[in-house]
């Protein structure tokens, strides 16, 4: 066991599946020398050296295109895309090359490759820095989609995801980067497609993702003080989802809450909340209560930005008033 | 396959030095109250620039920034030239940009500090700083949009019969991105009336040009694709790009459509606030520090004839107008709590149902 920051397991993560598969690269800007702008590919080069790890020009459509043509023909490429904003300049190759290919050649093309990127706010950066893409993601079939909230996840995770012989939109959260986490030595290898109970609980079920997680964890403890025995879920994979793990917890609790740090609109609590409400109806004491961002751009000012995210606070307030009601 | 970081270690590439400082361009045909004006204008780029270091220091300024120390003349030296009419479209390195279009400094820095009194009450940030009624249209953090915009502003420019011209700046990173080549040719076709300046100062975060680049010269080296003329100039020699600035916007306002100006350059510190800069060759940095646009400058006046008693009371007008834009941002209220919840849409609501 060892302390590890999460932008430190996501090198550990990728460094461990490159040791064991010669076949896996890393590209993208300014991941090689500089060890990435976030420092999550950090050692790589040194490692595995140039033809490996490699920097990029500003090029997303080809750095993506380049990634796509290279697992297609026996590579497993990571490819960074730096923030997540930026997979709009290559939406292209995410949604219409990468996500069909397979489909549309009848399992003749396999996509074996990991898109990692930057995501979520918190940080100041504005609009155009800050957004939760998940949803964008997981609209579109042929692609999976992840968000650890740990470093121990973010290993496994990883490591999962390389392994996995479909495409997978890997989101690293910028909030949780500094964030440190007990890792075990040795291999990790987790599973897409399963969520994480954090926190048993009697009375409620949260869900949350990313950054979202220690804020609902911190949320639950308030409520414990308050006499509320909160259920905390992290997601964790959201494409494929661990519908099993979310419904039992509703049958135990009774009510639902999301936490997501994405506009309220087709975000990836409303499908979960759709899901529930097919298959868990009857189970439901209360009405499920989505906690996400206001239908506006993340505003760059601490206050504002502080102020339309789901914060411990607000979530807390969410769930006690609507058990009381 | 080429591995650039095979040929050499991170941070030990080829070193680009700036031009030999020579008094050549002292005899250039600008009158003395322009070259007042140009230097006027970089000291309060300068000492902004170094202000706005100072309070993310202090931790005032949150999130990132990226500042032009070092690249004063180009956003000068084109300030200078532009029409009071005319379009800016910048970067997320937008400050001096936004400065050189007489937007006051006060609102500027109070956005940085995430302030009531920001440009943009804090909505925007360091990175999108705008004021249309300066004819400052926008800094732009997403690589290579702002160029296609650009021409947009210029076609209705075009449209309307204004005469006005739009100025478009990027960095030489963003000759990489697809967008770039769109915007050129579609600026060529339809002959806009539109300035593109590529502010090359050699890296685009921490990678080195010239490793991720197939030319030299990552715009000029391109213009001919585009049937425009390869123009590369002293971006530190706020006279060799005022010329150049002229030039260009004159060509566009006269119907002879777009421009791509390399101006060669050099950011005295990091990409942004994070960044220490160490990627970069030790004699690289102090040579180009060395060709200073501010020193060069000034040592210019003084051999025009400009005494050092002036040029002391220009820097400290400058320093007094910081001081006081410093004062007025932290002087400043918090963002109300509503204002983050105003114009979503144009009728300054947020609502999406009834
Ligand atoms: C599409 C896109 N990709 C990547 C980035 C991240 N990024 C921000 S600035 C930058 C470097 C830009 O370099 P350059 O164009 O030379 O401008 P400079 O910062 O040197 O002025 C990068 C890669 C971005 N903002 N947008
Ligand atoms: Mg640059």
């Amino acid at each position: 066991m060892a302390q590890l920051s999460y932008r430190d397991a996501v090198a550990r993560g990728i460094a461990q599946e490159m040791r064991r598969d010669e076949r896996v690269v890393v590209v993208g800007e300014d991941i090689a020398g500089a060890g990435g702008v976030f420092k999550t590919t950090v050692g790589l080069l040194d490692e595995f050296g140039p033809k490996r790890v490699i920097d990029t020009p500003i090029s997303e459509q080809a750095i993506l295109g380049a990634a796509t043509g290279a697992a297609m023909t026996g590579l497993r490429p990571v490819a960074e895309i730096m923030f997540s904003d930026f997979f709009a300049v290559c939406w292209d190759i995410v949604v219409n090359q990468i996500a069909k290919t397979r489909y549309m050649t009848a399992g003749q093309v396999t996509m074996p490759l990991v898109i990692k990127t930057g995501n979520g706010g918190g940080l100041r950066f504005g609009a155009q820095h800050s957004q939760s893409i998940e949803n964008w993601a997981m609209a579109i079939p042929g692609l999976k989609v992840v968000t650890p909230s740990t470093a121990e996840d973010v290993i496994g995770l990883m490591a999962a995801a390389i392994r996995d012989d479909d495409p997978v939109i890997f989101c690293e959260h910028k909030g949780l980067y500094a964030a440190k986490g007990e890792v075990p030595d040795g291999e990790i290898v987790d599973t897409l497609g399963t969520a994480r109970i954090r926190r048993p609980g009697h009375d409620a079920t949260i869900l949350a993702l990313g950054m979202m997680v220690p804020r609902a964890l911190a949320a639950a403890e308030d409520l414990a003080t308050r006499g509320i025995d909160a259920e905390v879920i992290d997601v964790r994979s959201l494409v494929p989802l661990d519908t099993r793990t979310i419904l039992d917890s509703v049958a135990r609790t009774g009510r639902l809450f999301t936490v997501e740090e994405n506009p309220q609109l087709l975000g990836w609590g409303a499908e979960i909340a759709s899901l529930v409400a097919d298959e868990a109806f009857w189970d439901l004491d209360g009405p499920v209560q989505r906690i996400t961002t206001p239908h506006i751009p993340l505003p760059s000012a601490d206050s504002l930005e502080d102020l339309v995210m789901p914060s411990a606070e607000s979530v807390a307030r969410t769930v006690e008033k609507a058990l009381q009601s | 396959m080429r591995l650039p970081l095979a040929e050499h270690r991170y941070g030990e590439h080829g070193v680009v030095l700036p031009p030999e400082r020579s008094d050549s361009n002292d005899a250039l045909g600008i009158d003395l109250d322009t070259r007042r004006q140009l230097y006027r204008s970089m000291r309060e780029m300068r000492t902004f620039e170094k202000r706005a270091y100072d309070l993310f220091m202090k931790q005032l300024v949150k999130g990132t920034s990226h500042l032009s120390l070092g690249m004063e003349a180009i956003a000068a030296g084109f300030g200078a030239a532009m029409r009071e009419d005319d379009y800016t479209f910048a970067t997320y390195r937008g400050h001096a940009h936004t400065l050189a279009r007489g937007v006051p400094m006060t609102p500027v820095l109070a956005e940085l500090l995430g302030r009531a009194n920001g440009l943009m009450g804090g909505k925007g940030g360091s990175m999108h700083l705008t004021s249309v009624e300066h004819g400052m249209m926008g800094s732009y953090a997403i690589i290579g949009a702002h160029l296609t915009i650009a021409n947009g502003a210029a076609w209705s420019a075009q449209y309307r019969g204004s005469g006005q011209v739009a100025v478009c700046f990027f960095g030489d990173g963003t000759t990489n991105i697809g967008a770039f080549h769109e915007a050129l040719n579609y600026a060529a076709v339809y002959r806009l009336p539109v300035v593109f300046v590529c502010e090359n100062n050699l890296y685009m975060e921490y990678t080195s040009i010239r490793d991720i680049t197939a030319v030299a010269h990552p715009a000029a080296d391109r213009a001919s694709a585009y049937g425009l003329e390869s123009i590369v100039v002293d971006g530190n020699d706020a006279d060799a790009v005022h010329l150049a600035a002229l030039e260009a916007l004159d060509r566009a306002r006269s119907g002879l459509g777009p421009s791509l100006v390399e101006a060669l350059t050099y950011r005295h510190g990091g990409h942004s606030r994070a960044d220490p800069g160490k990627y970069r060759p030790t004699g690289e940095v102090d040579a180009w520090k060395a060709y200073d646009p501010l020193t060069i400058y000034r040592e210019r006046l003084g051999r025009l004839g400009v005494s050092e008693a002036e040029l002391d009371a220009m820097d400290a007008t400058a320093l007094a107008l910081v001081d006081a834009a410093t004062e007025g941002a932290i002087a400043g209220e918090l963002p109300s709590p509503e204002s983050a919840f105003t114009d979503v849409w144009a009728d300054g609501g947020w609502s999406w149902r009834n």
